[in-house]
């Protein structure tokens, strides 16, 4: 087998395995997974960022939540239906990745991480600010009423799964798109030995100005379908945490992975959902996660399978 | 009140927590200058400081003084310590490389917080100050006998604010000469201006490392322990000195102790001001951004010197 | 006919000049060698011409457009190439990855791509192992793979800065080999330290000291300059 075509029956396969899922989950893990998609999602559109161009934000919850209240609020306020509301959503992350692109990009390393985790504070605090509209803290509901597409109740957990995994499935396609394509492989250069990549000719600023567009867009995408499919906007979506948490689901999947997203969210979420049952400091599994893959396993699940058995791995 | 003596409250309480910030900043600021790494579990330090504070007071009972002058002593050695091992157990074995730091420091920052959470749990608690004599403060007004002394009601501080504005002002006096005049001070200023030099002049420079990290600890540790008595101790408290902090070390300029210091008393000053005349949320949006603009354009500080 | 030319091109560092005035011209089809003892400025200079580094003062003249203000990528997509002299290849991806890179610029489509990438590994001799990582090429190699980026550019311009360094004796033979057959398509600006390389491939050598172009000619020229022997060749 050729390595596109290893590629392409592994994805493949990993997509009509989530589907069937759908039909034996109980319904407790069969919520859990629609979520995790959505989720894993966002964590993909991260990856663009981090493990494709490898450049690390700690303000992705920005994006995220200009997705998510983009959409909220013009269902809210302005009455639009799912899908304009939709595009709302991914058009306020769009907005707000160039404006946050074309500022931090003019830093590097340290400063960048610092000037992310800054501007999605700023956001946050924004969100809590006009809390007329956002209603802070206490976030929004979005009515069942409201969140009817073409015909489709997607406050029906069935329904609601084919909706996330099409969410999934079109990023993920995208990813796999964007790995293959000149623009991806600039990324990956640019990675690799920024200089090296200027000195071949290539813009590297409009490159990942573009990075942090399209990571910025997937993840306002994806927060707007969570918003759209779990009926709730809220605060805590834009909260430093929700920046860590994409860190966390692609370092523990493996950075630079088309899957490890996937692997580090669904691994993460669960391990969560476990511990929250006995305690009330869930996060301390995050702290130790965090401190024991920056030891041990800085390439993450999936790039230790790279590294040790499938070198094709995208 | 009128407004005069109101602006000098504000200013009052302004400087207590310029203070503060002052001892948290410079602890973060030491470990960046020297280290070049960006400590974000800084707050939690803090946040322990206080907690150990706590802690050491509840154990002892007694007179108040008696257990704060140990919480004084006790919290910010311990913490100091825990910073050490952190140091040594994991900073040391990623070689201190910048981003992994964070991401690592990211994860000791919820250890920190959630073992807090699981151990002293999610009340907020007061530790006793060990004196609070409520100390009024005249002021002046221009009567039909020229300017008169008058005691505007609610004008007014305790002797307790006036000692932590001492306390931080002997201990950054403290830190300044340790730096400047000892020899591990020399050490350290060494390390800071070239790592690779100091290895080849057989300078320890993993252990420099160890006592810088637990150094910058300890001063936010103390720095929590000062205020504690004023506000509470809470297991979520770190993350407003660390945001504080971060402003504050970048506005002075990335590693640089007497930026830090001008910029904390700038900081502390007009926060206290400008919550006078906007909500709280607004001054904090307006400081995350100014923060974030002044990396962007002015990543020397705005008082530091742009390096060639 | 000039293809590049420089006026008064000066950079400062904290009151160092690295470079200082240099009036430079060097026409199409050339192979030019700069050489100079180290610290002369070479590498500054270089960084001048390509963008790398911007000038204190002075323009820089490419193909009759004035590019003193171009950021580096654009000058490189006018047809410079450049060659680090720190090999900065990318370590962790691999050999035909690292020529296709510098190729896709150029060429659109999988299969033009392929087939220059071959050619150029072929040409400097690494046709054998192309999805090898590029980090786990012996120094030599990675020298030959920086050069072969430089060849799939197919440019105007070719700026190698000291690429026999770290080579063994076949190897630099077969450079020099290489170096006469490239000139035939293009321009050649070589830093150099190795006299064997510059005296039988160099049509003109640049010398270099202290920022300044000290002297000019043909090599047996240069060979037979008292400045430059009291400069630089006086120890050699």
């Amino acid at each position: 087998m050729s390595d596109t075509t290893r590629t392409m029956t592994l994805h493949v396969a990993v997509l009509a395995g989530l589907l069937a899922l759908q039909f034996v989950l109980p319904a407790y893990h069969h919520g859990n997974l629609a979520r995790v998609m959505v989720l894993a999602s966002y964590a993909m559109g991260y990856n663009i960022l981090f493990g494709y161009t490898g450049l690390l934000s700690l303000g992705h919850a920005l994006f995220f939540a200009a997705g998510m209240y983009g959409m909220g609020l013009a269902v809210q306020h302005l009455g639009a239906g799912p899908l304009p509301a939709l595009g709302a959503g991914l058009a306020a992350g769009v907005a707000v990745s160039a404006a946050l692109g074309a500022l931090a990009l003019r830093t590097a390393g340290v400063a960048f991480m610092i000037v992310t985790l800054m501007f999605a504070q700023a956001g946050y605090l924004t969100v809590l600010y006009f809390g007329t509209w956002t209603r802070g803290d206490e976030g929004f509901v979005i009515a069942q009423a409201q969140r009817v597409l073409w015909g489709l109740d997607l406050s029906d957990p069935a329904n609601r799964y084919f909706a996330a995994l099409a969410l999934f499935a079109a990023c993920l396609l995208s990813v796999l798109w964007l790995v293959h394509s000149r623009f991806g492989r600039v990324l990956v250069a640019i990675r690799e030995n920024e200089e090296r990549t200027r000195m071949l000719g290539y813009d590297v600023f409009a490159h990942k100005l573009a990075a942090v567009i399209l990571s910025g867009a997937m993840s306002a995408l994806a927060g707007a379908c969570y918003g759209l499919l779990f009926g709730y906007v809220g605060a805590t979506f834009a909260s430093v945490q929700y920046s860590i948490f994409p860190l966390l689901w692609v370092l523990l999947g493996g950075a630079g992975t088309v899957l490890g997203p996937l692997i580090g969210t669904l691994f993460m979420f669960y391990l969560i959902d476990l511990s929250s049952q006995v305690t009330t400091a869930y996060m301390l599994i995050a702290g130790v996660v965090l401190v024991a893959l920056t030891l041990f396993a800085p390439q993450g699940l999936a790039g230790e399978v790279r590294a040790r058995l499938w070198r094709w791995l995208p | 009140m009128e407004f005069a003596p109101y602006l000098f409250l504000a200013t009052l309480e302004g400087a207590v927590t310029a203070a503060v910030l002052a001892l948290t900043a410079v602890g973060l600021s030491l470990v960046f200058g020297v280290m070049r790494v960006v400590n974000v579990a800084h707050g939690e330090f803090f946040m322990l400081g206080a907690v150990l504070a706590w802690w050491v007071a509840h154990m002892l009972g007694g007179h108040p003084g008696l257990g704060f002058a140990a919480a004084l002593l006790i919290a910010p050695l311990m913490v100091g310590l825990i910073a050490v091992a952190a140091d040594m157990t994991v900073l040391k074995r990623i070689e201190y490389d910048p981003e992994r730091t964070i991401v690592a420091t990211i994860g000791i920052l919820y250890i920190i917080q959630q073992v807090t959470l699981m151990t002293y749990g999610p009340d907020a608690r007061p530790v006793e100050p060990p004196f609070n004599t409520r100390l009024a403060i005249p002021w002046f007004r221009f009567g039909e006998d020229g300017v008169e002394l008058y005691w505007p009601w609610g004008l007014a501080t305790t002797s307790y604010k006036l000692a932590v504005i001492g306390a931080a002002g002997v201990v950054l006096l403290c830190v300044w000469l340790l730096m400047a005049r000892s020899r591990i001070g020399l050490l350290m200023r060494a390390t800071q201006l070239d790592r690779e030099m100091a290895l080849a002049f057989a300078i320890p420079v993993e252990r420099i490392y160890a006592i810088v990290f637990g150094l910058g600890a300890g001063l936010a540790a103390l720095a929590a322990v000062l205020i504690v008595p004023i506000s509470q101790a809470h297991y979520l408290m770190g993350g407003d000195p660390l945001l504080l902090s971060f402003i504050v070390v970048i506005i002075g300029g990335l590693g640089s102790l007497p930026g830090t210091v001008v910029a904390a008393i700038l900081i502390g000053l007009s926060d206290g001001i400008i919550s006078v005349f906007f909500s709280p949320t607004l001054a904090k949006i307006l400081a995350t951004l100014l923060v974030a603009l002044v990396l962007v354009f002015r990543p020397q500080g705005l008082f530091g010197v742009r390096r060639a | 006919m000039s293809l590049l030319s420089t006026s008064g091109l000066s950079r400062h560092f904290a009151g160092l000049k690295a470079v200082e005035g240099v009036d430079f011209d060097l026409p199409e089809g050339q192979i030019r060698a700069l050489i100079g003892p180290n610290g002369a400025g070479k590498t500054t200079f270089v960084g001048l011409l390509c963008g790398r580094i911007a000038p204190s003062a002075g323009r820089v003249i490419f193909g009759g457009r004035d590019i003193s203000h171009l950021p580096a990528h654009r000058r490189i997509n006018l047809g410079m190439a450049y060659t680090f002299q720190i090999t900065s290849v990318f370590a962790r991806l691999s050999v035909a990855e690292n020529v296709a890179l510098a190729a896709r610029r150029r060429l659109r489509g999988r299969v033009r791509v392929d087939r220059a990438v071959r050619s150029a590994l072929d040409r400097v001799g690494l046709g054998a192992f192309p999805r090898q990582d590029a980090g786990d090429l012996s120094y030599g190699h990675q020298r030959l793979l920086e050069i072969a980026m430089g060849l799939v550019q197919e440019p105007r311009l070719l700026i190698l800065d000291e690429p026999t360094q770290g080579l063994a004796d076949s190897e630099i033979a077969d450079f020099k080999a290489l170096i006469r057959d490239v000139s035939a398509t293009a321009t050649i600006l070589l830093i150099e330290h190795n006299m064997s390389v510059v005296m039988e491939t160099a049509d003109m050598v640049t010398v270099m000291n202290f920022g300044r172009i000290l002297a000019e000619g043909t090599p047996a020229e240069i060979h037979a300059d008292p400045a430059v022997q009291t400069a630089y060749l006086g120890t050699g």
